[in-house]
């Protein structure tokens, strides 16, 4: 209990703390320490769970079980690595004159103003707090898109508030459905939006309600997810951005959002194999898996046209999310389990490349894809770190995506053989795509006068490292753990 | 439903039709009474339209060359449509026996006849000033008459029948009842009814300028007894729209049955609704300046989205509540 | 169960839905950015009191706090910081060119319809008096979503969006009487935080665009292929 509070309260503190801290150098190491803190945190929080269960606050507007307190391990890990990066790199855009002393309080304050909507997001029981939550983390980030104030950085930021805004207001349509549904079969409505009560009376709550308040909440947190047809704000964001925003939000927030359309999913499930006579039974599912196979070919094939590295590394998270989209919506075991692994892998790989790439724009001077040449000669650290993390997402052999991939092919052949090959063929358009750009920036003749910059790859390395550690065994503790967050959400695990 | 055919209810409706039409010009003498005390000025009589229809009938009668027979016919036919569409409103009670025709389809029929040969007439005489009169008159009828036709669907379905008097009798059985759809229908229907009576700002009635002119521009050309019908006539559909507004919106008054005293009770009533509905026409005259021709379109179209959100508000509001 | 049927008070929420639906769809018409501020603020004002009155209908006093809480924010506070905005920026008397008003009007009927639709089968479970206006609250949130569409000024986006927001909470207001209370707090932190950004954001686009035309925004679309092609040969 004590572990939860902490992991919440420290961000908190951090986010209060980071607003009046006037010194920005200080600030980027406060900012480590208060990250590594909730990280700490977490991780204990996350063997109090492991030993003894889920675990549900008093006024059950906490609940932790196996599925959300790996992600919260991951958000805030992740989030530490991050934070290790950007005080570097935050520096030299300070001393390139890209932001001032107030922007940099701004940005530091609202890194752990996100960091801490996104673990309340995560960690409550309530439905209508983690909408609330997640609206916070657009409004903690969207002033960071713009932290450059060129007319790009404010463009992308307003496509990022309007849309998301416009978006989520959906799930919160959604979520009132939700409550209706639920009110109607409580006799004390005031319990109506704890996910707890609402998991225990799923089979009682009316199918049709169901069915209408998931559609909304699937196009809410799917607009945040970045699904498409509603992902334009998120190549934008994610490349007008400073880019340890780009990182936490590629590798956090969607994972965030994709957490709200699992969770809801269950419910609705719960009410549809419950109610009989429902034409559809699995309607959540089959939505989800369209729109994540939908998400997953189109940002495959918008990889190709790119000429932004980090707008190309943006598409491939949509291209990521959608595949987890679809693997949760397939549902069974085996999906969920991969999805699961992907979600976590995803996280490490894409905010170790986006650290890269922060970097290796900042050898080149641009992120113009056609600019950036000769990395590994420049600077063979960030040249590897760039070919390995792309290695990596490309889902090659020993990294760990490729174990999630092939476990997702596997059970995708078990249910649906023919969507088998539309999803390789995918993989093999992405990989192309990926590679047709990464190759003459790793290895192309670099341009005269480029020097290396000073770069911190432990982030970089250590993420990738835990991939590929991931590839080739999955620690016996973390494979436990995922099956137990399969059990919760398809009902029984793998091993 | 009793007495169709009785004598009794024969005299009643007589009797109706005659104090409808007789009382036409004395609620254009009130309204002109309240917009010169609003404006400032001295009033002109209440009984000055009676003698500007008694000196108008007395004159010599002068038709242009170039009319045809139908110029001389139309003012009786624009007269007589009319006087037939006020017979058919019920304005003191319900249940008489011209009640059987008294349906809103007919009723917009009788008054389309009526502006039909209006417009005919203005244009008759081939002066520039009638076509131009019949061409905008016409206009604002095409967009009037779908905005007014919506909002009586919406009270029919309310009412189930089309019938007026019918639809009365069931209003008043339910009593004080907050309608969304009743409130958006009678926002429609007053701003329909004050573009086809052509008052401000869709029109001024009492405009000289031709330019501006709608309703004066198509009978510019009549004189004596003919202006008398025409004028008379226009008095008369100001006073069908008030009656029919007064008495749906707000029947409570009407007399259900045909004793002397529900008889004047209902006098007593429809005077006063008209008085109060002329008291707002006329303060909205004063405020209001007479709008552009090109604009009356959004007007119209504004009663038409009322008409529609009226329709819309039934269905989704009130059926299955 | 009949219309007529209803208490006079409930008839007064009925028709104070049928308001707010008015509302939105003059928010789509207006053209001119001071009448849309000000129509929004009507808006504001009618659900706060159509909450007020269902709190009095249904005898649910935290209603009544949440009644407040949107006439302060609603109906007071964003239409007041935004016309200072419009103030500060000088353009109050900017007037909008929609394009093809008639034909987003017609739109708008349909997508009242739409919800119609949509909101059946949810209506058909409650028992509560204000059960169908839960099509109206979700025609509010959807014209909302259509007057962001059509609109091009940032700040009569931002109408729509507050106007999007209204709709959530009448939705939750007449379907459930209201969310629970820190959920409700939540959302008006949130929606407060974000007026606070939208004015900052104002000053940034005008920074940047000389303008509030979001239109103008076009820098981050995806390039065509002729694009690419003229900028090679450039």
């Amino acid at each position: 209990m004590n572990a939860l509070f902490a992991t919440l309260l420290i961000p908190l503190l951090g986010t209060l703390l980071m607003a009046v801290v006037p010194r920005c150098r200080i600030a980027g190491w406060v900012n480590v320490a208060f990250a590594a803190a909730t990280t700490a945190a977490s991780i204990v929080l996350a063997l109090e769970i492991f030993e003894s269960g889920p675990l549900l606050s008093p006024g059950k507007f906490f609940y932790v079980d196996a599925f959300n307190v790996y992600l919260l391990v991951l958000t805030a890990f992740v989030a530490t690595t991050t934070a290790i990066f950007s005080r570097p790199y935050m520096d030299h855009e300070l001393a390139q004159g890209r932001v001032n002393n107030r922007r940099m309080r701004l940005y530091h304050a609202m890194y752990q103003g996100f960091l801490f909507t996104m673990l309340l997001a995560l960690s409550t029981n309530n439905l209508g707090i983690l909408w609330v939550a997640l609206e916070g983390a657009t409004l903690a980030t969207v002033l960071l898109v713009s932290l450059y104030r060129t007319p790009e950085s404010v463009e992308a930021a307003w496509k990022y508030f309007i849309l998301c805004g416009v978006g989520i207001a959906q799930a919160l349509f959604g979520t009132v459905l939700l409550y209706f549904a639920a009110a109607s079969v409580l006799t004390s409505a005031e319990d109506g939006l704890l996910w707890t009560t609402l998991h225990g009376i799923a089979g009682q709550l009316d199918p049709t309600v169901m069915s209408i308040a998931f559609v909304f909440l699937l196009v809410g947190y799917g607009t945040k997810v970045g699904l498409v047809p509603l992902h334009n704000w998120l190549p934008d964001a994610h490349s007008e951005g400073p880019t340890p925003m780009s990182a936490v939000l590629s590798g956090l927030l969607l994972n965030v959002a994709l957490y709200a359309v699992v969770r809801t999913k269950m419910l609705v499930d719960g009410a549809l194999a419950a109610a009989p006579n429902v034409p559809q039974p699995q309607l959540a599912g089959y939505l989800m898996m369209a729109f994540g196979l939908l998400s997953f070919l189109v940002a495959g094939l918008f990889l190709h046209r790119q000429r932004d590295i980090k707008r190309m590394f943006s598409y491939s998270s949509i291209e990521h999310m959608g595949l987890m989209t679809f693997a949760f919506g397939l549902g069974g075991p085996l999906a969920t389990f991969a999805a699961l692994l992907h979600m976590t892998l995803h996280s490490l790989v894409k905010s170790a490349i986006f650290v890269t790439v922060g970097h290796a724009t900042h050898i080149a001077g641009t992120q113009a894809i056609d600019k950036i040449r000769g990395l590994i000669r420049t600077q063979p650290t960030v040249g590897w770190g760039l070919l390995l993390g792309t290695a990596a997402i490309a889902g090659f052999p020993p990294f760990g995506l490729f174990v999630s991939e092939f476990l997702l092919l596997i059970a995708t052949m078990q249910s649906w053989p023919w969507l088998t090959v539309v999803l390789l063929s995918g993989l093999a358009i992405a990989f192309a795509g990926l590679f047709r750009n990464i190759h003459p920036m790793v290895y192309g003749n670099q341009p005269e006068g480029q020097t290396p910059v000073k770069a911190n790859m432990l982030p970089v390395y250590l993420h990738l490292l835990l991939a590929l550690w991931f590839g080739l065994a999955i620690p016996a503790v973390l494979a436990q753990w995922f099956d137990q967050a399969t059990q919760l959400i398809a009902g029984k695990g793998v091993l | 439903m009793a007495d169709y055919l009785t004598l009794q209810g024969w005299l009643l409706a007589l009797l109706q039709t005659a104090l409808f039409v007789t009382a036409a010009p004395l609620l254009v003498g009130w309204l002109r009474l309240l917009k010169a005390r609003l404006q400032n000025r001295s009033a002109p009589a209440l009984t000055q339209p009676y003698r500007d229809l008694s000196k108008l009938f007395r004159k010599e009668v002068i038709v242009a060359d170039t009319a045809s027979p139908l110029f001389r016919a139309a003012p009786y036919v624009v007269f007589s449509a009319t006087v037939v569409t006020a017979a058919v409103i019920p304005l003191l009670a319900v249940h008489l026996p011209t009640a059987a025709i008294a349906d809103v389809i007919v009723l917009v029929g009788f008054l389309a006849l009526a502006r039909f040969f209006l417009a005919l007439a203005g244009m008759d005489v081939g002066t520039a000033f009638g076509g131009m009169g019949s061409s905008r008159e016409m206009t604002i009828a095409s967009l009037a008459e779908p905005a007014m036709l919506m909002a009586i669907f919406t009270l029919t379905m309310t009412a189930q029948s089309s019938n007026i008097s019918h639809a009365i009798d069931f209003l008043l059985a339910q009593g004080l009842v907050l309608r969304p759809s009743f409130m958006f229908a009678l926002l429609a229907l007053l701003l329909v009814a004050v573009a086809e009576t052509g008052r401000i700002p869709v029109d001024n009635p009492t405009t000289h300028l031709e330019l501006t002119m709608v309703h004066e521009a198509m009978i510019l050309e009549y004189s004596g007894r003919h202006l008398a019908l025409m004028e008379w006539a226009a008095q008369l559909k100001l006073m069908i729209y008030g009656v029919l507004i007064a008495n749906i919106f707000f029947p409570w008054g009407i007399a259900v049955e045909s004793t002397p005293t529900a008889l004047l009770l209902g006098l007593a009533a429809i005077t006063g609704k008209l008085m109060l509905l002329c008291v707002v026409l006329a303060v909205a005259e004063t405020a209001l300046a007479k709008m552009r021709l090109f604009r009356v379109p959004g007007y119209l179209n504004l009663a038409f989205l009322f008409a529609l959100l009226g329709m819309l508000s039934h269905v989704i509001l009130e059926v299955g509540a | 169960m009949n219309f007529a049927q209803f208490t006079l008070q409930e008839q007064g929420v009925v028709i104070l839905a049928a308001l707010v639906l008015f509302t939105s769809f003059s928010l789509l018409a207006q053209t001119r950015i001071i009448a849309c501020i000000h129509a929004f603020a009507w808006q504001g004002a009618l659900v706060a009191a159509a909450t007020a009155m269902v709190a009095l209908v249904a005898g649910q006093h935290h209603l009544y706090i949440s009644a407040l809480i949107t006439f302060a924010l609603k109906a007071v506070l964003i239409p007041w910081v935004l016309h200072r905005i419009v103030v500060k920026l000088q353009i109050t008397r900017e007037v909008e060119t929609v394009v093809n008003p008639s034909l987003v009007l017609l739109a708008a009927a349909a997508l009242v319809a739409f919800s119609y639709y949509v909101a059946l089968p949810v209506e058909k479970l409650s028992t509560l008096a204000t059960r169908n206006t839960i099509a109206i609250s979700m025609a509010v949130v959807l014209l909302g979503m259509l007057m962001m569409v059509t609109r091009r000024q940032a700040i009569t986006q931002v109408v729509g969006f507050m106007s999007i927001e209204n709709g959530l909470f009448f939705a939750a207001v007449v379907s459930t009487h209201g969310m629970p209370m820190v959920v409700e707090l939540g959302v008006a932190f949130d929606l407060l935080v974000a007026t606070v950004i939208f004015g900052v954001f104002f000053f940034q686009i005008r920074q940047s665009i000389d303008s509030l035309d979001v239109d103008r925004l076009s820098r981050l679309a995806e390039s065509t292929e002729e694009e690419e092609q003229q900028d090679n040969h450039g």
